[in-house]
């Protein structure tokens, strides 16, 4: 429609007169495209004719080229606005190359040294009667380990630290309100041999229990519960007040509008940042080796005796040094990955299966 | 069964600051008062004292008495939940529960509070949006999210579920500001049927519709930014717009604000 609309319009401006200051010259759309080729060709040409060794010069000169031709060619051919522009988005983009190689090159290692070891049994066994420099053995055992322990510490710290977010963003006034946010904040940064030391003394040496997944999931609880209550608070923060002036105007208690308005709402989010925090303390080596003491033998009772984990397993292994080991350190460590990652798509599904619906 | 609203010396705060001061007036049952007045005259804050929704605002309280046929709904053992229950509220911005479907909005209030039978629930929920005048417009699809409807229809789905807990009174807080003409007229409409039911008690920046809708008008005016608001005079509408008796309010009306 818009067509015929302008169609009808008289043309106002006369063509003859000086060139429109709306137009201006541009780069063709596939510019930046050629120009990323062209300053690899050239960083590439000049790392090789200068023999420089490290690949990473290389990839720096050709990083710098592309900035710097984006600059002159958008100054010469359109103007020095846009050309602050282009070099904004190449050094954007430079940047997410930089931050995605080591990351591809993570998963392209642990996938492909992983995959050296990683079948059916090796998720299914444990390291029971296996000499370190022996090929076998399995996972199995860290794998339990680590699924009670995370559970364990997510079943404390989860309760806990959505009730404190619920406290500070929905009753808390005045000074202890603040006095929880200072804690919390000191909580966050708690280092996990710290946390591990602390359990040590009161659980092991004060009241005297012996190592055990529970212990350490206690440990764990405490790095979690900072994480757990800062996600929270910033979700509830995101639920409109209109919605609980909406609630209470009906006749609502407060806590029943909490339970049943406020806490759907920000479900979503709360599911994400409590799976943040498992795949936080899912990783964590030291308070599991202080505490738990890692087991060769499957254990399946996280109360009582020693038990294994994922990372102090792949330590292990790596420690030992065969190449058997080093073997199943790199599947271990997949598995590990990709225990925190099915966590992350599970959170995901909740988030958008329980999100606020937009559909008509 | 509307009930009569009776506000003597009736005051509230911000803290330590004094938003409106010493108001008496009196809602009849069965009609429609709209109150009238400038941005920060106080308006929203009288109407949201009506139901104890002021004390929600932190640093909220109030002084004097409303009292709800011969009960006071500030005295002592006075439970706020219950005050709400039989006062209900529309608030400017249609704010639907966005995770509940409109069945769900509708009977929010009932479930929530958690007093009905599951038999009648459906039979509540079609006769609150029938009275709502939205029954026709949605009743093929009750299990969709409610925040996909169009904002007038939002905003009768908020009416529904208020009228859905059969309060006494009906506050409603600029219910059409965000809405076009059309929707408006909808809820104008809507606001006439719902008084043969309800005492209710609108604010509105929109003279016309004060005109319209309302049996009785109250004006509201500041002396200053910063100072109380205060009741200027309460009166029938139409007195209020042919002959009102204070100078202040013609001013007002007549658009020489000031």
């Amino acid at each position: 429609m818009s067509h015929t609309i302008q169609d009808q319009r008289p043309a106002r401006a006369p063509k003859s007169v000086a060139p429109s200051r709306l137009t201006r010259g541009g780069l063709p759309r596939w510019a930046p495209a050629g120009i990323a080729v062209v300053s690899i060709a050239l960083g590439c040409g000049i790392g090789a004719a200068f023999g420089l060794q490290s690949k990473i010069q290389w990839g720096l000169i050709s990083a710098l080229l592309f900035v710097t031709i984006t600059y002159v060619a958008s100054a010469v051919v359109e103007n020095r606005r846009q050309a602050k522009d282009r070099v904004a988005t190449s050094v954007v983009w430079v940047c997410f190359v930089l931050a995605v190689i080591p990351l591809l090159s993570l998963i392209w290692t642990t996938v492909s040294r992983g995959m050296n070891a990683l079948d059916g049994d090796f998720l299914s066994h444990s390291m029971n009667g296996i000499t370190s420099f022996e090929k076998g053995g399995g996972v199995y055992h860290a794998l339990l380990g680590t699924i009670e322990q995370v559970a364990l510490a997510t079943a404390i710290a989860a309760p806990v630290g959505l009730l404190t977010a619920v406290y500070l963003v929905e009753y808390g006034r005045g000074s202890l309100a603040k006095a929880v946010t200072f804690f919390v904040d000191v909580m966050t940064g708690i280092p996990s041999i710290v946390a591990g030391l602390f359990i040590l003394t009161t659980w092991n040496l004060m009241l005297g229990f012996g190592p055990s997944g529970f212990a350490g999931s206690m440990a764990l609880s405490i790095l979690m519960m900072p994480v757990v209550v800062r996600s929270t608070e910033e979700m509830l923060k995101l639920v409109p007040n209109e919605l609980r002036e909406a609630a209470l105007a009906l006749g609502v208690p407060k806590w029943r509008m909490i339970l049943k308005v406020v806490l759907p709402t920000a479900i979503g989010g709360i599911a994400t940042g409590v799976t943040l925090a498992v795949a936080r303390i899912a990783g964590e080596t030291a308070p599991i080796m202080l505490l738990v003491f890692g087991t060769q033998l499957i254990n399946g009772n996280p109360f009582e005796g020693a038990q294994s984990s994922l990372p102090l397993y792949i330590w292990e292994q790596y420690k030992v040094g065969s190449e058997a080991s080093y073997d199943r350190a790199w599947a271990a460590a997949l598995v590990l990955i990709a225990f925190v990652m099915i966590l992350n798509l599970v959170a995901r599904g909740i988030a958008r299966w329980k999100a606020p619906k937009t559909g008509r | 069964m509307a009930k009569r609203i009776d506000v003597s010396g009736l005051s509230a705060f911000y803290g330590n600051h004094k938003a409106i001061d010493d108001i008496s007036m009196t809602v009849e049952p069965r009609s429609v008062t709209a109150f009238i007045g400038p941005s920060g005259c106080g308006k929203s804050t009288f109407l949201r004292t009506l139901n104890r929704m002021h004390e929600v605002t932190p640093g909220g309280r109030v002084e004097g008495k409303v009292l709800l046929d011969d009960e006071n709904l500030y005295g002592p053992g006075v439970d706020p939940v219950a005050v709400r229950r039989t006062v209900g509220m529309v608030f400017q911005r249609p704010n639907p529960f966005p995770t509940m479907s409109i069945f769900d909005n509708v009977a929010a209030g009932l479930r929530l509070n958690g007093n009905f039978k599951k038999s009648q629930l459906s039979d509540i929920v079609e006769r609150s949006l029938q009275g709502a005048n939205l029954w026709n417009e949605v009743k093929d699809r009750l299990n969709k999210p409610g925040s996909g409807l169009s904002g007038g229809q939002q905003q009768r789905l908020c009416i529904a579920r208020a009228i859905a807990v059969e309060p006494q009174v009906l506050l409603m807080d600029e219910p059409c500001s965000a809405l076009d003409p059309i929707s408006t007229l909808a809820i104008e409409d809507l606001i006439g049927e719902l008084k043969e039911r309800f005492t209710i008690v609108i604010v509105t920046h929109n003279m016309q519709q004060a005109a319209r809708v309302s049996d009785r008008t109250a004006f509201f005016n500041l002396a200053a930014v910063g100072q109380p608001g205060k009741l200027v005079e309460i009166d029938d509408t139409d007195r209020i717009f042919s002959n009102p008796s204070v100078q202040a309010t013609e001013d007002y009306i007549s658009g020489r604000f000031g």
